[in-house]
Formats: C-alpha cells, structure tokens, sequence
C-alpha cells in the first residue's frame, strides 16, 4: 500500500493504479468520460482534472489528469481546489458546446452520465452562441441505435469496439470537434458483442434499438438480479420490465463471470419473452388425437392429479430449466425414472465434461480466469458462436504476455501508451477447429482438420509435454511441429488454459483436452480448462443423476411408465424423430411444460404454460461448474407458473413447497454435489432494515395510472414469497448483498457507472464477493496410481481420420445468431441468422459437381435434405460443415453422423 | 559569414544532382562517418556541437539521441523520422532546404540514423510540397544508385532505407508522436509520453524525430566539428539559423544567419524594413504558435533562450508581422481558425475550447462581442495552457491569444464598444 494526500488527508491505497481509480475507490465524486475500469486510461477527455502539489509547502500546484498520474507514494492532490474545479466545469462547457441538450427525447435520458457528470461539476449555463454541428445517422442493424449529434468525443465505443472486441468496422472519422464515430457507411456492425456500446457510450449516441421499440425510462423499468439463458458461461443480467412485458437486458457486474459486458445473443435474445409464441393457457386435448382445448389452471390441474395418481410417470427435465424444475420433476417421478432431457451424445458428452472437471487435477476456470491467461488452446470449438462471451475473453487473454513484457516501462493502465507499445503483438493461441473462427484472425497458429485429427494433434500435445500420456500413432509432420509449438508455449505459460467443448459433439476432442491439461496439471501448477456446453443448465442438468432422452422412453417402451412429463424440452431439437414417435405412440398421457408453443407442446396430451427466467427464481449452473439464483423480474401472468409450481401442484404432495428455497433445499439435501447452491443466496425471509429489496426504482412511475381503465384505487403490489425482492418501490433501495443486486444506482449517479460505488474497488469484485457458488474444484492431484477405472489419462487417441467412400462426416457449425432455441424468436437476432446451408471444402465441392450456391442432397440417418452450398475455403476434405438448429435444420443433424452428399438433380 | 546550410543553393536553379553535389564535397561526412567514425562518435559530435531542434521546441538533438537503446540487446528495427511536415503558418524554411539541396537532407539524415544505428528512415514530408517530393524522390533514387543507401553501404557493414512518406495533409501530422501514428497508417493523434518515442516510437520500436533543419546540420558538424559549429552563432546556442519573415516587410524571404541575429535587424536589413505607409505592431517571432513580441522587443537576439526570457518562443524561427493597418482582432481570428480546424479532436479542451474561442472572435470581430467575452477569451487561453491537453498543439494555439489579449486588448474592446472592426469599417 502507498499513503496519498487528497485535500491534505492521508489515505492507504493500493499501488500500481492511477490517480481517478484510487479516488474513485476512496469513494470521491471525481467526473471523467473516457476512462473506463475495463478500457483504463487514455487522457482524452480531461474531465478528470485534479490540482498535484509537489509538497505541503506547495500552495500553487498544477492542473494534472487523475487518470493519467500514477497513484505514487505520498502524492498530493486536491479534488476541491478552485483551479480544478474551474477547469472542470471547463471540459464540461467544451463538451456540451455542441450537444443538442435533447434529454427529453434521448433514450439515455435518466440513466445518462453525461447528465450526472454535468450535475456534478456544476455546468448549468450556456454561454456558447454559435451554432453547433450536426451529423448524419446510420443505421447500425437491430441492435443499436445511432444518433451521433450527442457525441462528446469520448472515445470509448471505439476503443471498447476495436480495441477491446476486435471489431472491424466502427471508427473514428474526421477530426476536431467533428469526429465522426460510425461505420464506413450505414450497415450492420459487424462484432457480435455490438450491444455494449449502448452501456460503455456515456451519451445517448449508442442505444439499445430493441429497447427502443418499447421504450421505458430507467426509473420506470423493475428490475432483478438474473442470469442469462443463451448459453453455458452463466453470464449475469439485469433484465428490466415494464406493464408485464420485458424490455430489456443490461450487464450485471459478475467480476469472475462477464464482468462489464455481455454478448449480443445475451442482450438481445430476450424477446422470446414477449414472443405471440408464448404458451399462456393450459390446453387439454380431447382423447389421443382431439384439437386441444384452452382451459383454466384449476381444470388442469384438476385433470393432472388424476392422470398422476393412476399412472406410472416418467420424467424428461432440460438442461434449459432451473435445477429447482428439475429436481421437482425427479421428485415427482423418481430418481429412476427421471432422464436429463438430453440427447444420447449430449449426454454421454456432458458426463465426460462433469467428471474430467470434478475428477482430475485441472481447474475448471471463469471467465475471469480465460481472460488472464497467457497461453491458450483451443480444441475443436467455435467459441464465439458457441459461447460468444469466451470470444471477447480470448481477446484479452493474448494481450497478458505482451502486457507483462512492456509493463516495466508503461504502466498497465495507461492503455493509449501500452497498446501503442505493446503493437500488434500477442501472446500464443493455437485453434484447431475443422472450420475458420473469428478468432483466427488473433491466433498463432490456426488449424483446419476433422474432429478425430482434432483430437489426435490434442493428445500428442500430451504426451509431448509428459512421456506417460499416450501418443497417437502416425502423426504427420506438420501436425507434429504444431504440437510442438504447443507444447512449448504452454509449457512455459505461467497460467495455460485448454479450450474444448461439446460443439463437435467428439469425446476423443475431450479426453485430448483433458490429457494436455492434466499433463500442465503438475509441478504446483494447475493448469485452466474450459468445457463448453451448450444450455444455460447443462452442467446442472449433467449433475444431475439422470440419463439421456432414451431412458425415459424406454420406460415407455418396456411399459414400466405409461405416463411421460416432459419439462421445458423441444424433444424434436433433441431426439431422433423415430425416438419422439415413439414416445407419442406408446405413452398413454404426455404432459409437456412449456413456456413457448413448439411442435412438442403442440403434440402434447395437456400442455402447461411455464414462466420463463424473467417471471420465475431458479438456479442455473455454468459451464464452468458456477451455480447461480437468477429472480423473477414480474409475476408470472394469468394462468402462466413456474415449472416447479406445476410439478409440485400436479404431485401427491401438493403443499409441500411453497418457495423456491424451499426446492433448492430438499435438492441439496438429495443431491450433495449441489450443497452450497442455497447458501450463495439469501433466503426469502431476508431483509435490510426490515425491508424487502425494491424491485421498482424510488421513480417508479405510473403504479395507479397504469390500472387505471380498470379501477383508481392502488392495488396492492403482487407478492413475492420466494425471494426477498419486492415487486414495489417500497423497500430498500440501497446496497444489497451482490446476488441480490437489482440495479445500479446511487445519488448523483444514475447511469450504469453507478456500479463503481458497489465494488470493493473500481473494477475490482462487488463488495460482499462475486456472486455464485462454485461446485466443481479440481482433484487435488493426479494420483500416481489412480483408483480404477480412472486411468492417469485417457489412453486411447482416435486412429487416423479417413471417412468411408463416398461419405461425408457431419461437423455442426455454429451461428451466435439462429443456433439457440430461444434467442431465434427475438426479431432482431432472426434478421441475422443465416438460412440453413451446407459447408463442402472446395475440393470436395468439385468432386460433386456442385458450386457455390448450388443445391446438395443429404442422405443422412432420418431422411433426404436438400441444402444450398457454401464453399468454406479450409474445410477438410470429406467433412461437411451443417449449421446447428437453424430454422429448418432443427434436430436434423446428429453430429459425429456419415452421410452421402450428392448434387440435387435440377427440378 | 559562413552558410553552412544554403551554400549549395541558388534562388530559381534546379538543385545540385548527386554528382554536383559530390563535386561540392557532399557525401564526405558519410563517407568519413563510415569508414572511421563509430555511430557513439557521431552521436558525440552532435553532442558537443550542441545542435537544438529546428522544429520548434529547442530541444538538444545529441541529448536526444543518446536516450535510444544501443549495442546489439536493443530492439530492432530502429527509425529515424526527419519531419518535413512544415504547416506551421509563416514558416517555410524547409521547403527552401528541401527544394534547394535535397542531397543535404538525405546526407544528414544517413548521418543521423547511423548514429543511432537505424534500420529504416522515413522523410514525413508535407502534402503540398510537390516540387520537394519530385525532387527528393530523384535524390534517393540517385543516392541507391550510388550505393551510399541500401545493403552494407560502402562496406561498412551499415544498412539503411530511406522512404519518402507524403502526408495526408493536416497540421497535426507535424506534431512528433502524431506523426508517427500517421507513418504507421493510424489517425493522427499524438501519443502519451512517457515512453517516449526514443525508446518506444514506430511500432513500438526506438525511433528518433527530428526536423529537416536540425537534420541539415549533422553533415557540416561531422565535416567541421562541434567548436567550429558554435563559432557560427553569435550566442552560446551554435549554428546557423534559417530566419524568415512575412507581412507588410518590403523584402519577405528566408535567410541563414547567424543563431542570434537581433529581431531588429531581420526585419530592418534583411527584410528590408517595413513598407511604406506600414509601421510595426507586433509579430510572432517564430511561427504562428508563438506569442507576439512588440516593436519594445526589436533588441531581442533570435535564439532560444533570449526569445524564451521576452515572453515568447523561438519556434520556427520564421517572423510573422502585424502592421498597423491590419486589425489584430481579425489576425489572431484567423490563426484561431487554423488551429482550430485542425485540432486533431482528441481532447477537449482543443476541439472545444478553440471551436469555442473561434465563435467569440469572430462575434468580436464582427462587433457582436460583449465585453466578458473578452474575460472569457482570456480564461480559456489560460485553460489550455500546458499541461491541460494531450499535446502541444492547444498551448500553441493559445500563445498568440493570449499575448494578444495581453498587448492588444483595447483593440478588442473597441471592437465591442464600436460594434464594428475599427480597422473594417461597414
Ligand atoms: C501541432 C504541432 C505541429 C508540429 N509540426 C511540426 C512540423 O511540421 N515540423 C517539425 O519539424 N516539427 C513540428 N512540430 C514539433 C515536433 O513535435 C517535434 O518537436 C520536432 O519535429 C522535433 O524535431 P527537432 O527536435 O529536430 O526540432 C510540431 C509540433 C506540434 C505540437
Ligand atoms: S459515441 Fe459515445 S462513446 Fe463514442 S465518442 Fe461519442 S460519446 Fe463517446
Ligand atoms: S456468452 Fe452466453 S451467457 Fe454470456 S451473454 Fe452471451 S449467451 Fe449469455
Ligand atoms: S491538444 Fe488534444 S485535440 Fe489538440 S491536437 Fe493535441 S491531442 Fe489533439
Ligand atoms: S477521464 Fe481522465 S482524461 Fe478522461
């Protein structure tokens, strides 16, 4: 710690930080734009202007940017000084010489930082005459909204776009007090991590289009802790809500997790909510195959127990459900009869992925740790279409070696000087996947080859790096100096992290992942790995003790179930048709719980409307093995519940949970790998200073007005008896524990910055810790002589890839855009999702006699499909590339699947 | 008198070809550099002879040098970038260099880079400098051709490229950092310092900036040696200077004198005194981000230091002149506009403040001011002093006005007491 002077005070702060991170941490009101805590300190704006005073006996001092000085050992620095103060409200009356003042119609209005900064630093009249300049919009696609005559030339959307995201194609034109920040013209940007420019911009330049289509104020959206649903990594949300529809997602600070942003799917794949495909009826069906009829929960209800009571249940859950409706659906059913919901691959994968983590010596990592590590492999996974997060992680962790090398000389956080420094060097990442990623474009070295090279290039890593790990035979030469690079880099990486993941479906790709890991794994270091899966609770899900679909409909089948309850799962994205069929055939009810119609609810005997995350709690666990509480944002609606609601009211013990936490319990005490899920979070009975958490911000606007064409009289805010979040603006409106954090704000700061006054330190974790509790640790050790069955490492890498004539291996690709189940049904994310295709390398394409744009006929195990062709350039040969789920492709394509690809004859 | 720096050249000539130019003696300074003297001992003779930059800031070129990592542990490659840029308003005196004696330039800049062991040197050379393009572009050409530039020049086992780099045409191309995230193809904003460009310049790599002038030099002290260098000026600053003058003077041109040469006699002998019907009001001594000096200043000698205790700065060492019949109000406007249309935009204060600045001076001047205008004129020239932005170019900016305020400003309550320009009347 060093002692600095503020206003002649001594105060302990941590070295190595500038002097606007260590007064903001103190907890001082200092304004600033273009620092950011994630994007650091560039000295653009200089809002931030403090008076340094060599010594005490200095009584003139100078103007110096806070963000610009180092926070060194007795440094003296006055906030308050009237020079500064001055030279403050200066910058601002710069910043606004040009700004149209048009809160009233700006969507940042209320939650804008300009304004709070400009309140703070006292700028209240305008002395400027002239005229100010103006600017053209673009159109910037779905999701953002450009409006540039707000600018103040921050910076920081480029700085965050280009710099920090990668992205290509938004920049800074012209100069003077005329900088343009936009494309080259007009068109959708192109980095899927887009959407965070409408929190990192401080103006109302940048804004969320799709919150703009059913706008509502800050201070007029309820809000809640929650956690997004789009993929695996478990990244924290505030979604607001406003009249019972949602309106948007922003970023809820998880330092361990997705720290300041979130991805595109993330924030704009929310829509599905309000989606006219929403369930919000019970519906019975009249006999096995009558039209089904919408009735009331009662009826339903009704109906439901005596199906229950005088059937033989099995359950399907979904790794896209909370582990409270899981487990009460294996309540409901019992443990025998109770499967994942997951396919047979999937399953069989997800256990792989559970056990390598809980079973041997390498570390399942956060996000925050894929971001600080310096040397990275990534086997066989797309990570930004798979799990886009890990992308923008990816970005910072080939930053960590170049930054260390240069932070001698600059310090790491003055970010123009070390990037200048710093160039366009990086540190390793090696991918190898069968397609290109986007990714490539920052990788040492980027491999194209089928998933078996894939995992044989993984396994020779391994053994290059520890003589007992198996070898693959027959290696080629080329393959061999890339693992040897490999080898090299990670050896000699102080934090080496393997990436793999379910995407390819191949469990060889695994166990390689797991072998190179292990092998790091040693010698007092613990090397990273990340396993990637698919759905927000796929980790829970594979937990779980369950089974794959198949279980389920062989209880059917062999007739010890008659009854299927099938939760929140879209069987036909799963399961094979055949298998579906199957079960609709035998089984004498199918009960399916639902919060969208697909053509499983649309198939089922009684479907049930389910809340999605937003009107219901829950726990989803991560992919990196986090177990996280998202809360309902509004009450579930009419006759729609919360799954566990439905299976607790079908069940014999109709009353025996009345709260979440009382599921979350009880699942706990079944099921001890999830011990501790119920501790992370604070139970429903919790208050501060007797209040419940308010949900409403203190503006909330509208609470009588908005009932109005029904009664005047207020009504009674619904109650929540599951958390202790109110849904009200009465309550506290403070600083909660983090898990319970439902917004940002404090006085005087209305924007998302308000964060900065909920951290330990700025950018550093919430005060209380970063929420979710970790389930998985690694082994201790990679034991000598392991217990069997588990061998040291996985001993047996795939024998060379060499397809059947005339067969092609299915690799699924990706798409951030159009993969996801439910992320699809937001109109924005469709406008971006691509139409179904199929992927030949060039060479395979002419073999065929196929060219680009012509149409391929599949054979695959299921049927023919016919599919326009993409050339994509790297593919290898005899490996075609098939998009996963998209519109028309859902449940089609099994991957790890031979097909025969013929050209379609013209008709 | 000696002159060093224009000997070779010859108002309306072509310049000398490499061949002329050898015959004069060019190249000797190369050709005793890499046959006998070390790259320190170079350094050393720049060192002693006590060259200060020519671009405007004064500072010792030796000095600067010796801050760039040497030996065979530094990081290569390593640049030399001569600044021809050249758009400070008034000032033209490498354009004369570069015109008349490119072979000199390209001389000195072998010179300089050797000293500093440098792979690469780039020639930032301003965009509307055709006639110095068309004619550097042939000397490095012919100096290939000769072999004193490329692979092991000479046998010496020293390599060298040099690339001519023609701006994009803005001001703040000029400014050292800027520039070289122009060469590197970024927008032109200046970089922090520290590091410096010395250690961590193009590419993150060692590079050295210096300016045409101070680059013209390195030959003639390498020939002649550092005591004969000092013996050139009249002050304890060495060398020669390239003075200039524009405005209302009878003979406006560019001269090598002497460093020190009094303002007096610039204007009077060499630029012939003012013109008839003409008197002196003022003048920025050394381009147009200097602060005026008055006709009270005449015995000021022109060199960094004394400029420096009368107020102002040396600069580029080019004079612009105010004359009585022209109104101050409407000069300062429109060097104001210049800086302010070519504010990089990176920081506040400048992109702001000079829009700002502009819109009062031009209400002033139009006679629409008001009288706190002018206190507000004077509180932003004081608030973008240094130190309150990123780079020089906003204090630059603020030099001129604030002098003006200082010197002139009951010319600028006239104008708001008329409700006109006095010196423009409707
Ligand atoms: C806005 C701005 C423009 C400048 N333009 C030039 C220029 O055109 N030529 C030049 O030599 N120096 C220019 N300079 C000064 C350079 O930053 C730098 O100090 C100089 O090139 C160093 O060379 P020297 O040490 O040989 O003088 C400029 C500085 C600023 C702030
Ligand atoms: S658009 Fe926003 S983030 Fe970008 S420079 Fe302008 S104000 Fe700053
Ligand atoms: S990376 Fe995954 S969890 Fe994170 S915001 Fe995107 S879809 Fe959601
Ligand atoms: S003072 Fe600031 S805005 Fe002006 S040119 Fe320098 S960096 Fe750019
Ligand atoms: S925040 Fe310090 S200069 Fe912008």
């Amino acid at each position: 710690m060093v002692q600095i002077f503020v206003e002649n005070k001594p105060y302990e702060v941590k070295p190595d930080q500038n002097l606007l991170d260590a007064c903001l941490s103190l907890g001082f009101d200092l304004p600033y734009f273009c620092w950011h805590p994630a994007l650091h300190s560039v000295g653009a704006c200089r809002q931030c202007a403090v008076k340094q005073f060599r010594d005490e006996n200095d009584t003139s001092g100078r103007i110096v940017m806070a963000c610009m000085t180092p926070a060194a050992n007795g440094v003296r620095i006055s906030i308050d000084d009237r020079e500064a103060r001055a030279f403050r409200a200066g910058v601002i009356e710069w910043l606004m010489l040009n700004h149209p003042h048009d809160c009233p119609v700006c969507d940042e209005g209320g939650e804008c930082h300009l304004q709070d900064m400009t309140v703070m630093t006292g700028h209240s009249r305008r002395r400027y005459r002239g005229a100010k300049r103006t600017f053209i919009n673009q159109d910037l696609g779905p999701f953002v909204n450009h409006e540039m005559s707000r600018c103040i030339q921050c910076y920081r959307c480029v700085r965050f776009y280009g710099d920090y995201a990668g992205g290509g194609d938004l920049a800074a034109f012209s100069l003077r007090s005329q900088v343009y920040f936009g494309r080259h013209q007009s068109g959708v940007l192109e980095s899927p991590f887009s959407g965070n420019l409408a929190e990192i911009c401080p103006t109302g330049v940048f804004t969320d289009k799709s919150l703009k289509r059913h706008y509502a104020r800050k201070w007029d959206l309820e809000t809640a802790p929650s956690v997004c649903v789009h993929c695996a990594l478990g990244c924290n949300t505030i979604p607001g809500a406003r009249y019972g529809s949602l309106r948007r997602i922003s970023n809820r600070f998880n330092g361990a997790v997705n720290g300041y942003f979130l991805c595109d799917r993330g924030r704009y794949g929310y829509e599905f909510v309000n989606s006219p495909r929403r369930l919000r009826q019970p519906l019975l069906r009249k006999g096995r195959s009558g039209p089904a009829a919408p009735v009331s929960a009662t009826a339903a209800l009704r109906r439901l127990r005596e199906i229950i009571s005088d059937s033989r249940v099995a359950g399907i859950g979904s790794p896209r459900a909370s582990l409270e409706a899981n487990f009460a659906l294996r309540r409901l059913v019992g443990p025998a009869m109770f499967a994942s919901g997951m396919s047979e691959g999937d399953w069989r994968l997800a256990q792989k992925t559970s056990r390598i983590l809980k079973e041997g010596p390498a570390r399942s990592v956060s996000l925050d740790e894929v971001r600080r590590a310096d040397a990275v492999l990534v086997l066989g996974e797309d990570v930004t279409n798979f799990a886009p997060m890990l992308d923008l992680a990816l970005r910072q962790s080939v930053r960590q070696m170049p930054v260390r090398e240069t932070s001698g000389a600059i310090p790491p956080w003055d970010d123009k000087a070390m990037r200048e420094a710093v160039q366009q060097r990086r540190g390793p990442l090696f991918i190898a996947t069968p397609a290109p990623t986007s990714l490539d474009a920052i990788a040492t070295t980027a491999w194209r080859a089928a998933p078996d090279e894939i995992a044989r290039l993984g396994f020779m890593v391994a053994s290059l790096l520890d003589k007992s790990a198996p070898a693959p035979a027959g290696l080629g030469s080329r393959e061999r100096s890339i693992a040897t690079a490999i080898a090299a880099a990670l050896g000699e990486a102080e934090r080496p992290l393997v990436i793999a993941g379910t995407g390819l479906g191949s469990e060889a790709v695994l166990e390689a992942a797991a072998n190179v890991a292990w092998t790091l794994s040693a010698g007092g270091r613990t090397a990273g790995l990340c396993l990637t899966l698919p759905e927000a609770n796929s980790m829970g899900a594979a937990l779980m003790e369950g089974g794959p679909i198949s279980r389920a409909v062989e209880a059917i089948e062999s007739g010890s179930a008659d009854t299927v309850v099938i939760l929140e799962n879209d069987l036909c994205r799963r399961a094979a048709p055949s298998l579906v069929e199957n079960l609709f055939e035998k089984a004498r009810h199918v009960i399916v719980i639902d919060s969208l119609i697909n053509p499983t609810v649309a198939r089922a005997g009684v479907a049930l409307p389910a809340a999605t995350f937003a009107e219901s709690d829950g726990t989803f666990v991560s992919s990196e093995g986090r177990a996280q509480r998202y809360f309902k944002v509004m009450p579930p609606s009419g006759e729609v519940m919360e799954s566990w609601r439905w299976l607790a009211a079908m069940g014999p013990a109709a009353d025996a949970w009345r709260m979440v936490g009382e599921v979350a319990k009880d699942l706990e005490n079944d099921l001890p790998v999830f011990s501790g899920i119920s501790a992370a979070v604070y139970g429903a009975g919790f208050r501060i200073s007797g209040q419940k958490i308010a949900r409403q911000p203190r503006g909330y606007s509208g609470r009588t007005a908005m009932s109005a064409d029904i009664g005047v009289a207020e009504r009674q805010p619904p109650v929540d008896d599951d958390s202790p979040l109110s849904f009200s603006m009465e309550g506290f409106q403070g600083e909660p524990p983090p898990p319970l954090i439902p917004r940002y704000w404090a006085p005087g700061w209305n924007s998302v910055q308000a964060l900065n006054k909920f951290q330990e330190e700025v950018g550093g974790p919430l005060r209380g810790g970063n929420p979710g509790r970790r389930l998985i640790e690694p082994a201790p050790g990679r034991p000598e002589q392991p217990p069997a069955p588990q061998p040291p490492f996985f001993n047996l890498p795939p024998a060379p890839f060499s397809p059947p004539a005339g067969r092609w291996l299915l690799a699924p690709l990706y798409h951030t855009f159009g993969s996801e189940e439910l992320s699809i049904l937001s109109p924005g994310i469709r406008q971006l999702a691509p139409a179904a295709y199929l992927a030949l390398s060039q060479k395979d394409a002419d073999d065929l006699g196929i060219g680009a744009g012509g149409i391929a006929e599949l054979e695959t195990a299921t049927g023919f499909l016919r599919l326009p062709v993409r050339l994509a350039e790297t593919l290898p040969s005899g490996v075609a590339g098939v998009p996963v789920c998209l519109e028309g492709l859902e449940g089609i394509v099994s991957p790890g699947e031979y097909v025969r690809i013929r050209a379609a004859s013209r008709k | 008198m000696e002159t060093p720096l224009t000997a070779n050249i010859r108002s309306g000539h072509e310049p000398s070809d490499i061949d002329a130019y050898r015959k004069n003696g060019g190249y000797r300074a190369v050709l005793k550099a890499l046959r006998s003297m070390s790259p320190a001992e170079v350094a050393q003779a720049v060192r002693d002879a006590g060259l200060k930059g020519r671009g405007g800031a004064g500072f010792d070129a030796g000095l600067k040098w010796s801050f760039v990592p040497m030996g065979s542990d530094a990081p290569r490659p390593k640049y030399l970038a001569v600044n021809a840029d050249e758009m400070e308003p008034g000032t033209f005196k490498d354009r004369l260099l570069m015109e008349g004696d490119p072979h000199q330039l390209i001389e000195g800049a072998i010179l300089s880079a050797y000293a500093i062991e440098a792979d690469v040197a780039y020639i930032f050379l301003r965009r509307e400098y055709r006639l110095a393009a068309r004619r550097l572009r042939q000397a490095v050409a012919g100096v290939y051709h000769s072999g004193l530039l490329g692979r092991n020049i000479i046998g010496s086992g020293y390599s060298l490229d040099i690339h001519l780099h023609v701006s994009g045409g803005r001001y703040m191309c000029g400014e050292e950092t800027g520039m070289l995230n122009a060469i590197e193809g970024k927008r032109a904003n200046p970089r922090s310092k520290p590091p410096y460009p010395q250690t961590s310049g193009l590419w993150g790599k060692p590079t050295v900036v210096n300016n045409v002038e101070t680059i013209c030099n390195v030959p003639h002290i390498v020939n002649n040696g550092a005591p004969w260098f000092r013996e050139l000026s009249h002050t304890d600053e060495g060398g020669t200077k390239i003075y200039g003058a524009s405005g209302r003077v009878r003979s406006p041109g560019a001269w090598e004198l002497p460093m020190g040469t009094t303002l007096n006699e610039l204007i009077e002998e060499h630029a012939g005194g003012m013109q008839d019907g003409y008197k002196l009001r003022g003048l920025l001594p050394g381009g147009a981000s200097t602060d005026f000096l008055t006709p009270a200043h005449l015995d000021v000698k022109m060199d960094f230091g004394s400029v420096e205790a009368a107020g102002s700065r040396l600069g580029t060492g080019t004079i612009v002149v105010l004359d009585d019949r022209s109104c101050p109000v409407g000069m300062v406007l429109n060097l104001e506009r210049f800086f302010a249309r070519e504010s990089c935009g990176w920081c506040a204060p400048c992109w702001g403040g000079l829009q700002f600045a502009v819109e009062l001076l031009t209400d002033i001047e139009a006679g629409q001011g008001r009288m706190e205008d002018i206190d507000l004129l004077e509180s932003l020239a004081k608030m973008l002093g240094p130190g309150h932005t990123y780079c020089a170019l906003a204090p630059g900016a603020a030099e001129p006005l604030a002098s003006a305020l200082k010197f002139f400003r009951e010319d600028f309550e006239r104008h708001v007491h008329e409700k006109q320009c006095p010196w423009n009347r409707a």
